[in-house]
């Protein structure tokens, strides 16, 4: 009887609670893993630590590297699982209409994800033209990802927000339930105390 | 015997009614039927209470309490990259009807953001300089309940003082026309 009520709940559950709003952008393309383990790595790194750095190329064709933006930017990195999945499809577009919160607290944004070149392109594509570049640790396969302590076992990433600022010590680290987005205003706060 | 029948007989019921109860919170609202009931986040904002004609005070209120004859609900989310392309032209269709004394005080326009905050519903609105109420929904509640549709998706209902309202107009994707869109919404809520 136990059994037979974790069941229909696991399949309520399954079906209901959703935590996406898919854009019509995307059509029929998004597919659903369903629910992940809400986080699925350990961390190496820490609040108040020097980031590691690291050199990815990014989809506009450029080679990005954490030390270009040493004494000049603040850097936000985002990782986000996989591309042309629910949540990851619904974060990016919202950072793509806040520049100017990020201007304003002299900062960066660095989307990251383990997917190819060519996925990330298409992917992106759907979003609108987007300010901020997107990098591809996709080989050696989340190297940066390992570095910074947030690849989970199935070779994704999680979903991360990481700040670090304009001397290369992280100030701030969210790796959020994967399932769900981070809210902006956690992101912004953070940001704004750095500043 | 008996027992192993009556459990798998159980876990069958219990099953599809899980799955019934799942699908049945997955169906958007269809023209001609009633609007789902839905408990909306009061706006703060006095003039936005002004425009729907609700009363102060309470945290909430549902649709049929908005004094207009047509009620039109853009379900959109700030993460949505055709609901920022469209949000212009939905700017557009408030500046029609607000500027039109036949449909002023009859149409009524409501944004509700699924899964945004109120911060994330306010960057929406100060980047689009959106007039009309714009709605948090960050516990996707109101999503659910109009079967977790796409972004944007347009719900139109005729708000005659029956509860629940009737949903005239249902549909996905944003409008390439808001003129034609309007005509559309006049035509079906009978307005005059």
């Amino acid at each position: 009887m136990k059994r037979q009520a974790i069941i229909s709940l696991f399949i309520i559950c399954f079906f209901v609670n959703s935590a996406y709003a898919l854009s019509e952008a995307y059509k029929d393309n998004i597919y659903n893993p369903g629910k992940l383990k809400p986080v699925d790595s350990v961390l190496k790194v820490k609040v108040g630590q020097k980031a590691p750095d690291f050199p990815l190329p990014a989809v506009s064709g450029k080679k990005i590297a954490l030390k270009d933006y040493r004494g000049k930017k603040n850097v936000v990195l985002s990782f986000v699982p996989a591309a042309w999945t629910p949540v990851c499809s619904d974060q990016w577009p919202g950072y793509n209409i806040v520049q100017d919160i990020f201007e304003e607290n002299d900062a960066v944004l660095l989307g990251i994800t383990v997917d190819n070149i060519p996925t990330l392109y298409s992917w992106t594509n759907q979003m609108g033209k987007l300010w901020f570049n997107v990098l591809s640790d996709f080989w050696p396969h989340g190297a940066v990802a390992t570095k910074f302590g947030v690849l989970r076992s199935d070779g994704m990433t999680e979903r991360a927000i990481i700040i670090i600022d304009k001397k290369g010590i992280i100030r701030y680290i969210d790796v959020h339930n994967i399932n769900e987005r981070p809210p902006l205003e956690d992101l912004v706060r953070a940001l704004e105390k750095i500043k | 015997m008996y027992k192993n029948i009556l459990s798998v007989t159980l876990t069958i019921f219990l099953i599809l009614t899980a799955a019934a109860f799942a699908v049945a919170q997955n169906a958007p609202p269809k023209a001609g039927s009633a609007l789902p009931e839905m408990e909306l986040l009061k706006p703060a904002d006095s003039a936005y209470l002004k425009y729907l004609g609700l009363p102060a005070g309470g945290a909430s209120f549902k649709v049929h309490q908005i004094k207009a004859k047509v009620a039109i609900i853009q379900i959109f989310s700030m993460y949505c990259p055709y609901c920022q392309a469209d949000a212009p032209n939905v700017n557009r269709l408030y500046g029609l009807i607000e500027n039109n004394p036949q449909f002023k005080d009859k149409i009524k326009i409501i944004g509700i953001g699924v899964g945004n905050s109120q911060f994330e519903v306010g960057v929406f609105k100060k980047k689009y300089k959106v007039e009309f109420p714009l709605i948090p929904d960050a516990d996707f509640k109101i999503h659910k309940i109009v079967g977790e549709v796409r972004t944007p998706y347009f719900v139109v209902a005729k708000l005659d003082g029956s509860k629940p309202p009737q949903v005239i107009y249902s549909k996905l994707g944003a409008h390439e026309d808001v003129e034609v869109f309007l005509t559309q919404i006049v035509k079906l809520a009978e307005i005059k």
